[in-house]
């Protein structure tokens, strides 16, 4: 059983890539019902994207009241029974981030961050001063992933490095964090995540399908151990 | 229902309407301590006299390239000699220019006019909070008063000189950056907001609510540029769509939505590593197809930006 929480709250695009664009969110009794994608319940998502009338409407919010909304996010969501909360965040280290790990550290036990990068020194750049962030605030670094790693022409499967490469590996040398590993570019991906379709289910024989599996393997070896 | 729109810490609703409640800051607003007009926003207004035309670069999503396209249009702009032109970095936690312009590690220095920005060329000048930083690895852990503070210093303490261009790299979003950059530049006049997308309806979701960012806060939209649009295979030469646009792309929504389509710039591995060496991709490979692209769009930017000429009593912008 998993969650998603979804605290990017000026660019929520969880909803859309899941499939459940315009879900409304109900209450209960334990408070607010989350919108599971499918009947079995295996996935729950949370998102200020099911709370918008309209789905282009700006919220156009100061730190304050995004860090309010992110707390009711956290205590007021009737998750249920979960193995893994998965929280996405928008770039940065500052109030969405505080915000949740503040929250989260109140009633729950957190295991750590994954820090994912694109390949290239400006993105890698940004993500050194995250994991300083992680390491003043005692966020452990689960691992980093190096994204976008590479794209394989589908008409003659030469491997352009679009973004660079090695980037991420580098970056986890660097600052003694463990690499994940690197996802390639896949057109396929982004196609299904526009439609809101389970790439897994139409594409399991893709190498980015390959690729984030092997990683999503890694992480749950590392939470059952920890 | 969230109503999703802060009123404005200044204005008359501050704390008292329905979407004020829950928010941490309602009594203050309420209380009116907050109304006072920040005396900075006038002094920031003297500064920019001596500043021609103002572009901000935005995005509702992130990773789209609006640091690169915010450095290589400044480099565009700089192209012409006779042309001063600054670039400011307000991603506060996330500052990338310095390195894209190739000077990170450079220092700033204070003088009795205030802060000298660092130029990378003579008539090419940059500010960031990266030049303030003392180690790659620092990160800027601050809530938005703290960074709605550092850009007022931005505005109002940087000797830029007389310019013709300011260019604004924004961090993604619809928030304190965005707004503070708006509030402080309220009685200056502001040209107007590229705002860069790439070609998915992930993106021009975001996009979407920029754009609505932009009309509520009464901020000219120059007009919409479509980012890694494409890319072309070096070995076979065969086009591929690497984030596909399945909803019409970036010309379908300014269609829809009345703006200007400035242009559309292919992928290019060249562009990333001319980025991460700090140096200009325009420079490097000029004939290149996204080079030509980029140049078409900064044409299109500056033939917006010449047909308004703005005076020191020009109409105010929303303020917040």
């Amino acid at each position: 059983m998993v969650g998603i929480l979804d605290v990017d709250l000026c660019g929520p695009s969880i909803p859309r890539m899941l499939g459940v664009g315009r879900q409304e969110v109900h209450q209960c009794d334990s408070g607010w019902v989350p919108v599971y994608t499918d009947a079995q319940k295996s996935l729950a998502l949370m998102s200020i994207g099911f709370l918008l009338e309209d789905p282009d409407e700006a919220v156009v919010w100061r730190g304050p009241k995004k860090t309010a909304l992110i707390g009711q996010f956290v205590s007021d969501v009737a998750w249920g029974e979960l193995d893994v909360l998965l929280v996405d965040t928008p770039p940065g280290t500052s109030d969405e981030h505080l915000a949740v790990l503040e929250n989260l550290k109140k009633q729950h036990k957190v295991d750590g961050a994954i820090l994912v990068t694109t390949p290239q020194a400006v993105s890698t750049g940004d993500v050194r001063r995250e994991i300083t962030f992680c390491k003043k605030t005692g966020l452990s670094i689960l691992g980093i992933v190096e994204n976008m790693s590479g794209f394989v022409c589908p008409h003659c499967s030469e491997c352009s490095n679009i973004f660079s490469k090695g980037g991420g590996e580098e970056l986890a040398k660097l600052t003694g964090s463990i690499y994940l590993g690197a996802v390639p570019l896949d057109p396929l991906l982004c196609t299904s995540i526009e439609e809101g379709k389970d790439f897994i289910q139409t594409f399991p024989d893709s190498a980015t399908f390959s690729a984030i599996n092997i990683i999503a393997q890694t992480l749950l070896t590392c939470l059952q151990n920890s | 229902m969230i109503i999703l729109y802060c009123p404005g810490t200044s204005s008359e609703q501050a704390g008292k309407t329905s979407s004020c409640q829950g928010c941490p800051n309602q009594n203050l607003c309420a209380s009116g301590a907050t109304k006072a007009p920040d005396p900075a926003i006038e002094e920031i207004a003297v500064k920019m006299l001596s500043v021609k035309h103002k572009i901000l670069v935005l995005s509702g999503k992130g990773g789209v390239g609006k640091s690169t396209f915010s450095a290589h249009l400044a480099h565009a702009l700089a192209g012409d000699s006779n042309k001063e032109v600054a670039l400011l970095d307000v991603d506060i936690c996330g500052p990338s220019i310095p390195r894209i312009m190739g000077v990170e590690g450079e220092q700033v220095h204070q003088s009795g006019s205030g802060w000298s920005p660092v130029y990378v060329e003579d008539n090419l000048a940059v500010m960031s909070i990266g030049f303030l930083l003392s180690s790659p690895d620092d990160a800027v852990i601050w809530r938005g008063p703290k960074k709605n503070g550092m850009i007022k210093q931005f505005l109002r303490d940087v000797d830029w000189g007389d310019l013709d261009y300011l260019v604004v790299d924004t961090p993604p979003g619809t928030s304190d950056e965005h707004l503070s950059i708006v509030q402080y530049l309220s009685s200056a006049h502001i040209d107007g907001a590229v705002i860069i997308t790439t070609p998915q309806e992930v993106s021009l979701q975001d996009v979407r609510k920029e754009i609505r960012f932009c009309r509520k806060v009464k901020l000219p939209i120059i007009g919409v540029v479509e980012n890694m649009s494409g890319f072309v295979c070096p070995k076979c030469k065969n086009t591929s769509e690497i984030f596909p646009s399945t909803t019409g792309g970036a010309e379908r929504m300014c269609e829809e939505m009345n703006l200007t389509l400035l242009g559309r710039i292919p992928l290019d591995p060249r562009i990333g590593k001319s980025c991460d060496e700090g140096k200009s991709f325009l420079a490097e490979f000029p004939e290149s197809p996204a080079a030509l692209a980029y140049r078409s769009v900064v044409q299109n930017t500056c033939l917006h930006t010449l047909r308004h000429v703005p005076t020191h009593t020009e109409t105010r912008a929303y303020t917040h």
